[in-house]
C-alpha cells in the first residue's frame, strides 16, 4: 500500500447523494481477476453515453475540473461491498474522497487501498461545493498527521476524524495482513481454548 | 452484566483487543465466490503467505454464471476465466468448491444455510454485502472487501471495531398478503438507507418469532440496505428444527450439545441497545419501491411522496415517475423472482400458489431463478415447475442472475422490472433498467396482470 501524509490538489465536485458502488463501478466490469484497469470504467454509466461517447454533462468530463480529490454528496459508497469501487477510484487517480457520510464497507475498503475518506459536516460539505463550483482552481490541502483539511483560497480549515490505528497504517503504508500474521501464536492459542 | 445476542457472539470471538485500537475477531466460516476472491488469492501468492485455515472456507460460483445451458462451456471469455481462476485457486489451496453444475452449487447466501454450514453463534464473513443473510440463525455474519478476504485467508481473523447495537422490534401479526420482504422494505422505508451505519441490528418481536427461517433470511438479507453491517434474529426451536439433519449440521449427541449452547444465546432480558425502534405489524402493507435506493418504498395504497432533495428528484426522473402518483396500474414488462433475498423454496411456493391455473400477461417476460441447485430440485419435486411452465413463466438455472446483471440476464434500457431482489440502484439490473422492489407475491401478481395491482384485493 502507498504511504499517505499530505496532499495539495484541486478537487472535482460530484454533488450527488447516495452514490452507490454500482454507480462507481457497474457489475458488468467486475470480471477481471486483478486490480488493474478499473479506473477506465469508474462511473461508467454517468461518464459515457450508450453509444460509448463521453457524456459532456458529467463532471468528470468537464475540462474545468481536475484533481486528486473527489468531493461527493452524503452517504457515499453505499450498496455492494465490491472493493473494485475503491480500485476504480484509485485507478482513476483519486487519493482523497470527501463527503458528509460514508458507508461502512466502502470506508474500510478505501482505507485498505490508501484512499483517504474524509468525513466533514454537512455545512462544511456545502461550503466546499460552493467554493469549488464557483472557482474550479480552488486548492485543498490535506494534512493527515494533523487531521486537518484546509481550503487555501477561502481559508476554511476543518479537523477530521480517523481511527488512530488506520492513521498509522496509512502514514506508514502498512496493511492489516502484516499485523495479523504477527499474531499467529495468539490466534492458535485462541483456537485451542475455543469451545464452541 | 446483561448481554445482547450480538454481544455474546462477538465477545466469544475476540482474540485480543489492541489498546486504543480495533479488536482481533476470529472468524469461524469464510464463504467465497468468483468475483471478490481472485485478487485476494493473488495477494497471498505474491507475498508467499499460505492460506491459514482452508478447511474453514467454502466456495461457490454464483455471481457471474449463466442461468441457461450450464452444462455447456461458458461463452463469455472473461466470465469463463473468472470461474476457472476460482477452480484453480480452490484446488491449489484445498478449499471445498461447489462449482457450476455441482449438486450443492448456488448463491452463496442460499447454499450455505440450506447445507447447514450456517449455524447459531458463529462468526461468518464473505466478500459480499448480503452476508447479513446468515444472521437469521443468530450468527454474526457480515460482508467484507477483498483486502479483508485476504486477511481472513492469512489469519482467519479480522481487525475490527465492535459495532454499536440496534434493535428493531415488530409486534403483532402480519396481515394477509404481507410477506417478510414487505416487513423489511417497510422498516427501511421508515428508517432510511443509512440509519444503521455503524450498527449491528437485532430483529425482535412476535413477527420474527413466528416467521419461518426462509422469511428470517429475507429480512436479515436486507439489513445492509439500511446501512447496518448485519442483522440477527435469536435462535429458537424454528432454527433448531431447520438445522436438524442438514448435511453439515452436527448430528446426534453433538447436535444436542450445540442446541443447549445455542439456547443460551438470546439477548438477556434487561440488556440495553444503543438505539431502538418499534413498529406495529398492523401498519405494514405489501410494499413497492418507486426510487433508486431501497429506502424509497411505499405501501401499495400510498402515493409517491413529494420530493424534497435534488437527489430525490434525480431518482424520480430516472424512474420516470412523478411525486403524488400511485404505482397501482403501472404497466410492467419484466418480472424477476430470484436473488439471495427471495429465491428459496418458500418464495417459489408463494408464487406458484398465486399463479396456479392463471396465465402471465402477454407483454411480460417473467424470469424465475432459483437460489441453488437444491431449490431447483425442490421446485421439480413439488410439481411447481409445471405450474410455472403452464403459466408461461421461464424457469432458469440457479445463480445471481438479473439481481446484478453481471451475466446475460439484463433488463433492457428504460424498462421497468418488478423484482424480488434487494437493490433498485440506477442500472443495477442492466444499463438504464428501472427496478421496483417487491415481494414474490407482488411480483407473481404483476406478471399475471401485466401491471402493478393491489394484491390484497385479490386475496380477499
Ligand atoms: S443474489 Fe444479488 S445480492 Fe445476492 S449475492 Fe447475488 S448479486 Fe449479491
Amino acid at each position: 500500500m502507498e504511504k499517505f501524509s499530505t496532499l495539495k490538489s484541486s478537487a472535482i465536485p460530484l454533488n450527488v447523494e447516495n452514490i452507490d458502488t454500482d454507480q462507481i463501478i457497474p457489475a458488468r466490469f467486475l470480471k477481471a481477476t486483478d486490480k488493474k484497469g478499473f479506473g477506465d470504467n469508474v462511473f461508467r454509466d454517468w461518464r459515457f453515453k450508450e453509444d460509448g461517447s463521453a457524456n459532456p454533462n458529467f463532471i468528470l468530463n468537464n475540462p474545468s475540473f481536475s484533481g486528486e480529490i473527489l468531493v461527493a454528496g452524503d452517504n457515499f459508497g453505499c450498496g455492494s461491498s465490491r472493493e473494485h469501487a475503491a480500485w476504480a477510484l484509485v485507478g482513476y487517480g483519486f487519493k482523497v474522497i470527501i463527503s458528509s457520510f460514508f458507508a461502512d464497507i466502502f470506508k474500510g475498503n478505501a482505507l485498505n487501498n490508501g484512499l483517504l475518506p474524509i468525513q466533514v459536516s454537512k455545512n462544511v460539505l456545502s461550503e466546499l461545493f460552493d467554493a469549488i463550483e464557483s472557482n474550479p482552481e480552488t486548492i485543498l490541502e490535506i494534512d493527515l498527521e494533523k487531521q486537518q483539511l484546509t481550503v487555501l483560497n477561502t481559508k476554511l480549515k476543518t479537523h477530521f476524524e480517523i481511527d488512530p490505528y488506520k492513521k498509522t497504517c496509512l502514514i506508514n503504508g502498512y496493511d492489516d495482513i502484516d499485523y495479523l500474521i504477527s499474531k499467529t501464536t495468539q490466534i492458535e492459542a485462541f483456537e485451542l481454548q475455543k469451545t464452541n | 452484566m446483561k448481554k445482547t445476542l450480538f454481544d455474546k457472539v462477538w465477545d466469544a470471538h475476540v482474540v485480543e483487543t489492541i489498546t486504543n485500537g480495533p479488536q482481533i475477531l476470529y472468524i469461524d466460516k469464510h464463504l467465497i465466490h468468483e468475483v471478490t476472491s481472485p485478487q485476494a488469492f493473488n495477494e497471498l501468492k505474491q507475498r508467499q503467505i499460505p492460506i491459514f485455515r482452508p478447511q474453514q472456507i467454502v466456495a461457490t460460483a454464483d455471481h457471474n454464471t449463466p442461468t441457461v445451458n450450464q452444462h455447456l462451456p461458458i461463452k463469455d471469455e472473461l466470465s469463463r476465466n473468472q470461474l476457472e481462476q476460482l477452480s484453480k485457486n480452490c484446488a491449489e489451496n484445498n478449499i471445498t468448491l461447489y462449482q457450476l453444475g455441482h449438486q450443492y452449487n448456488g448463491i452463496v447466501h442460499v447454499m450455505a444455510p440450506e447445507l447447514g454450514i450456517t449455524q447459531p453463534g458463529m462468526t461468518m464473513v464473505c466478500g459480499d454485502s448480503h452476508t447479513s443473510t446468515h444472521g437469521a440463525f443468530g450468527a454474526i455474519a457480515f460482508g467484507i472487501g477483498t483486502s479483508q478476504v485476504a486477511q481472513v485467508f492469512a489469519s482467519q481473523c479480522l481487525l475490527l471495531k465492535k459495532p454499536k447495537s440496534l434493535r428493531v422490534t415488530v409486534d403483532g401479526q402480519l396481515k394477509k398478503g404481507v410477506l417478510p420482504k414487505d416487513v423489511i422494505l417497510y422498516i427501511i422505508s421508515k428508517l432510511g438507507t443509512n440509519s444503521g451505519t455503524g450498527y449491528f441490528c437485532e430483529y425482535a418481536g412476535e413477527v420474527f418469532e413466528t416467521m419461518s427461517m426462509e422469511g428470517r433470511m429475507t429480512v436479515c438479507n436486507m439489513s445492509i440496505e439500511m446501512g447496518a453491517r448485519g442483522g440477527m434474529i435469536a435462535p429458537d426451536q424454528t432454527t433448531f428444527d431447520y438445522l436438524q439433519g442438514r448435511e453439515f449440521a452436527p448430528k446426534g449427541k453433538a447436535f444436542e450439545n450445540k442446541v443447549s449452547y445455542w439456547k443460551t444465546l438470546p439477548t438477556d432480558s434487561g440488556a440495553t441497545f444503543d438505539k431502538e425502534y418499534r413498529f406495529d405489524a398492523e401498519d405494514i402493507e405489501p410494499m413497492v419501491t418507486y426510487g433508486t435506493n431501497p429506502g424509497m418504498g411505499i405501501k401499495i395504497s400510498e402515493t409517491i411522496p413529494i420530493e424534497t432533495t435534488s437527489s430525490d428528484k434525480k431518482s424520480l426522473d430516472y424512474m420516470n415517475f412523478e411525486a403524488g402518483e400511485s404505482l397501482i396500474g403501472k404497466p410492467i414488462n419484466y418480472v424477476f423472482i430470484g436473488s439471495c433475498t427471495n429465491s428459496r423454496i418458500e418464495d417459489f411456493r408463494v408464487a406458484a400458489e398465486f399463479i396456479k391455473g392463471k396465465q402471465k400477461a402477454q407483454n411480460v417476460t417473467a424470469w424465475l431463478v432459483p437460489g441453488s441447485r437444491q431449490v431447483e430440485a425442490q421446485i421439480q419435486d413439488e410439481g411447481l415447475q409445471q405450474i410455472f411452465e403452464d403459466a408461461g413463466f421461464e424457469l432458469r438455472q440457479p445463480g445471481c442472475s438479473a439481481c446484478l446483471a453481471m451475466n446475460e440476464d439484463k433488463i433492457p434500457n428504460g424498462e421497468y422490472c418488478v423484482s424480488t431482489s434487494n437493490r433498485n440502484f440506477e442500472g443495477r439490473q442492466g444499463p438504464g433498467s428501472r427496478t421496483i422492489l417487491a415481494s414474490p407475491l407482488v411480483a407473481a401478481a404483476t406478471a399475471i396482470e401485466g401491471k402493478i395491482i393491489d394484491i390484497r384485493k385479490q386475496l380477499n
